[in-house]
């Protein structure tokens, strides 16, 4: 493989996971306030197949957008008012949801299977495109992909540097504390599910209209997508820069599967193609290692100074949910 | 500020929690407010710090009549209420939870907040990083965070709700030199509690709720006999500690070595007789639970023995189930995570304990079971009560109900933690009544008052040391105290080498 080829590929992993970001950085919004949205896999299809209906019937790529925008946020508005109102599981709401909307999008999509519409292209970036290797990889790619890098940056910022990103960190945290501190707990968690909903839902069409574009029904490939999602959360600590590199990473195990398989004809080509949601759940439990106590029992027998390293790296790859994810708030 | 409470009246279905209680506390006060569980204290606190809304009556600051509906609303008017467990963040940096809920912009200025914070701390000697998180502070220093953050929004009354469970001893002292220089200030201080004795050093007068009701303040100074009367209604028999008869050899651990996750213990001696009771002194976390579990195989030493009965019959590595089965029982401190089932009844607790044969429920005999032990152990609840229900005194004494009989050894995380006088009184009674019949009992506790009047021997642990068995009678608050903060050790080692 050439060099160029190389930048090439490279700039595809950044489009590729451009729809995962969006939807992990939705989820990790959801899930700080501690709505947990279980029915991302569902949504995702539904919107994707949403959106090329919508910018199919009007020739418009914008109002496409738009409409799985609107998916995302309705279905994640379904989430929280049977957790935050009606008061039942969101594991079991979402877990259907995932259910329902992937079957219906299945369903509806039946009259736009293959059918050709609209999709975005590339927009470089005068001036910026010409730089080498970085003009090919950063400045020569679709809106999308270039809103996912402001996306990270624009997630990271609020969470961690506003008020309300600390005021959103406290709700996901300790409800009751934030409830005494003036926060109305309830309302904000409604405001961030639907605003991550509708973040998360803009991944469907990202493939719908340009990294997969068109709606191929089941063997559209994008069923699973959402499970991933939900564990690249987990992998980014519900932390954005984190999130991000989880993403790129899924991305980049994807596109090794393919460039390997040509190389590699005595590996069934199913095998390369699974590999990554294997190796994303590996991944997870490596950084969830540092809570086994048979770590902390065989790191004891170590020396001081190398535990007290060992200790620290896996403390900075330890991620603690949010403490108050999933749990309903009621003021006494 | 001064506070006045005008006819404050609130009802929980049937339940008078407050009724028509009216009293004012002057600017400048520690006003303690007394009473035992469920005599409404609580309610009246969340009633003034806008947790609930009462169903009648008026609250006035300063003579003006001021509506407060939400804890948010109660700070803006100046209370704040320091909850026993701090309400705050622990996954957060200390100066995110101190900023948070300030009103402000969309970004807040972290490096003001962070020198009034200083500022702020310089002035009442504390010492907290603003930038370490709040996960690695101790309760006492969570505490002092959260009344800086308090004066920091501006509160000019503070409730503290029983704010010297689980804190040291030093904190404890901290703490109590913090209020009275707040209320030098101007600050309006109102401290909860049901410990007379943190009552007695600290406030300038008391207030005493029972049932829901007022029955009276008191100024200084406390007539404690009086205070008692007030609480109870009646004077609570002070148990005297029965005598010393060695009996049989329940329990022998010879040197054992144990290997916790922060902690490490060598070479404890005890051997623990019938009719016994041994107190396990120290501070939190200095290796007493560990030791305490150990004794009923659910954690495993890596260095000595453990021996039950006269006949000595070695225990070491096996199991807590094979302990149980040798008469051993384990109450630990969290009761309803560890030792009671959430959801489930009296009658279905005491099925399980029973091990009653069979595929099928006897439920006529289970409720008849469970009715008699309610009756026995005097517990506040039916045989349907969930365990959830009912309170932390109940929920110990079902716990007691639930111990099988006979036992040869009870082992007891915290026995009265959280409890009132009367519970205090009357779980210790049971548990005597027990030694009586040649149980022995190793407890741990943070009480020191609780560990010199009903243990016989005592050891104290600090940071991983163990004293040989101490004879209570040989010690005093002081000398235990001394000895938890880590001071006199290499006198006892003299000592021990004279004997």
């Amino acid at each position: 493989m050439n060099n160029s080829a190389l930048v090439t590929s490279i700039a595809g992993v950044l489009a590729a996971a451009a729809p995962i970001l969006f939807a992990v950085i939705g989820e990790t919004i959801s899930e700080r306030a501690g709505v947990l949205n279980l029915s991302m896999n569902g949504m995702i299809l539904l919107s994707a197949m949403g959106s090329f209906a919508v910018a199919l019937a009007t020739g418009s790529v914008v109002l496409g957008f738009l409409a799985g925008a609107a998916i995302g946020a309705l279905v994640s508005l379904i989430v929280a008012f049977a957790s935050l109102t009606l008061l039942q599981s969101q594991v079991a709401v979402g877990f259907v949801l995932a259910l329902l909307c992937r079957d219906l999008s299945y369903f509806l999509g039946n009259p736009i299977m293959g059918k050709v519409g609209p999709r975005i292209s590339q927009v470089p970036i005068p001036g910026f495109e010409r730089i080498p290797v970085l003009g090919t990889i950063f400045f020569r790619q679709d809106v999308m992909t270039y809103l996912s890098f402001i996306l990270i940056v624009l997630a990271w910022f609020f969470i961690f540097r506003t008020r309300p990103g600390l005021i959103l960190r406290g709700v996901g945290e300790r409800p009751a504390a934030a409830y005494i501190r003036g926060a109305n707990v309830n309302r904000l968690r409604y405001l961030y599910a639907v605003i991550g909903g509708a973040i998360a839902g803009l991944a469907g069409p990202i493939y719908s209209l340009s990294v997969k574009a068109g709606w191929k029904g089941t063997i559209s490939g994008l069923d699973g997508i959402g499970w991933i999602v939900l564990s690249i959360t987990i992998f980014g600590g519900w932390k954005p820069f984190r999130a991000a590199f989880g993403a790129y990473l899924f991305a980049f195990l994807q596109w090794l599967g393919l460039v390997l398989q040509p190389s590699l004809p005595s590996v069934p080509s199913q095998v390369l193609q699974v590999a990554p949601f294997p190796l994303m759940i590996l991944s997870l439990l490596l950084v969830n290692i540092g809570n086994a106590e048979w770590v902390d029992r065989s790191l004891s027998r170590l020396p001081e100074n190398v535990r007290r390293d060992i200790a620290k790296v896996l403390r900075a790859m330890n991620a603690t949910p949010p403490a108050a994810l999933g749990v309903p708030f009621e003021k006494e | 500020m001064q506070v006045e409470l005008r006819g404050i009246t609130k009802c929980f279905g049937a339940l008078r929690a407050n009724d028509n209680i009216s009293f004012t506390v002057p600017p400048s006060t520690i006003e303690g407010i007394l009473g035992e569980n469920g005599a409404g204290k609580s309610t009246l606190m969340k009633i003034l710090s806008g947790f609930y809304s009462p169903d009648s009556g008026d609250i006035l600051l300063d003579g003006e009549k001021v509506k407060i509906d939400t804890p948010a609303d109660a700070i803006l008017q100046g209370i704040g209420m320091l909850h026993q467990d701090p309400l705050d963040f622990p996954p957060l940096k200390v100066i995110d939870d101190f900023i948070l809920g300030e009103k402000g912009g969309l970004l807040p200025n972290r490096k003001r907040a962070s020198k009034e914070f200083k500022e702020l701390s310089a002035r009442f000697d504390f010492s907290i990083d603003p930038e370490s998180y709040v996960d690695t502070l101790t309760v006492g220093e969570r505490q002092q965070l959260e009344i800086l953050r308090l004066l920091w929004l501006g509160a000019r009354v503070l409730i503290l709700d029983e704010p010297t469970t689980g804190i040291s001893l030093p904190q404890k002292e901290k703490l109590f030199a913090t209020l009275k220089k707040l209320a030098a200030e101007g600050m309006t201080i109102l401290f909860v509690s049901h410990k007379l004795e943190d009552v007695e050093a600290l406030c300038s007068r008391a207030t005493v709720l029972r049932q829901g009701k007022l029955i009276g303040t008191m100024e200084l100074p406390f007539a404690t006999k009086a205070l008692v009367e007030m609480m109870f209604g009646k004077e609570m028999p002070q148990e005297s500690k029965t005598q010393l008869k060695m009996g049989m050899n329940v329990l022998n651990a010879k040197h054992i070595d144990l290997d916790g996750v922060r902690i490490q213990i060598k070479g404890v001696d005890l051997q623990v007789h019938a009719g016994e009771v041994i107190g396990l002194a120290g501070m939190e976390g200095s290796g007493q639970t560990l030791f305490l579990s150990a004794c009923a195989g659910l954690s495993q030493p890596v260095g000595g023995s453990f021996c039950l009965d006269e006949e000595e019959k070695d225990m070491t590595g096996q199991t807590y189930h094979e302990f149980r089965k040798k008469g051993v029982a384990y109450l630990p401190a969290a009761r309803l995570e560890q030792a009671l089932i959430p959801g489930l009844s009296l009658t279905e607790h005491f099925i399980l304990s029973e091990g009653m044969r069979g595929f099928f429920i006897d439920r006529k005999k289970a409720e008849d079971l469970a009715k008699s032990r309610i009756a026995l152990y005097n517990i506040k609840g039916r045989p349907d009560s969930t365990v959830e229900s009912l309170s932390g005194g109940n929920q110990q004494r079902a716990l007691l109900a639930l111990m099988r009989d006979p036992l040869k050894l009870i082992l007891v995380e915290h026995p009265t933690r959280g409890l009132d006088v009367e519970s205090t009184i009357y779980i210790w009674g049971k548990l005597k009544e027990r030694c009586a019949n040649g149980t022995a009992i190793v407890f741990i506790s943070s009480d020191l008052d609780e560990i010199l009047k009903y243990s016989d021997r005592v050891l104290v642990f600090f940071a991983g040391r163990v004293t040989p068995p101490l004879n209570a009678s040989s010690l005093n608050v002081e000398r235990l105290g001394r000895l938890i903060g880590g001071k006199d050790w290499d006198m006892l080692e003299t000592e021990a080498a004279h004997a």
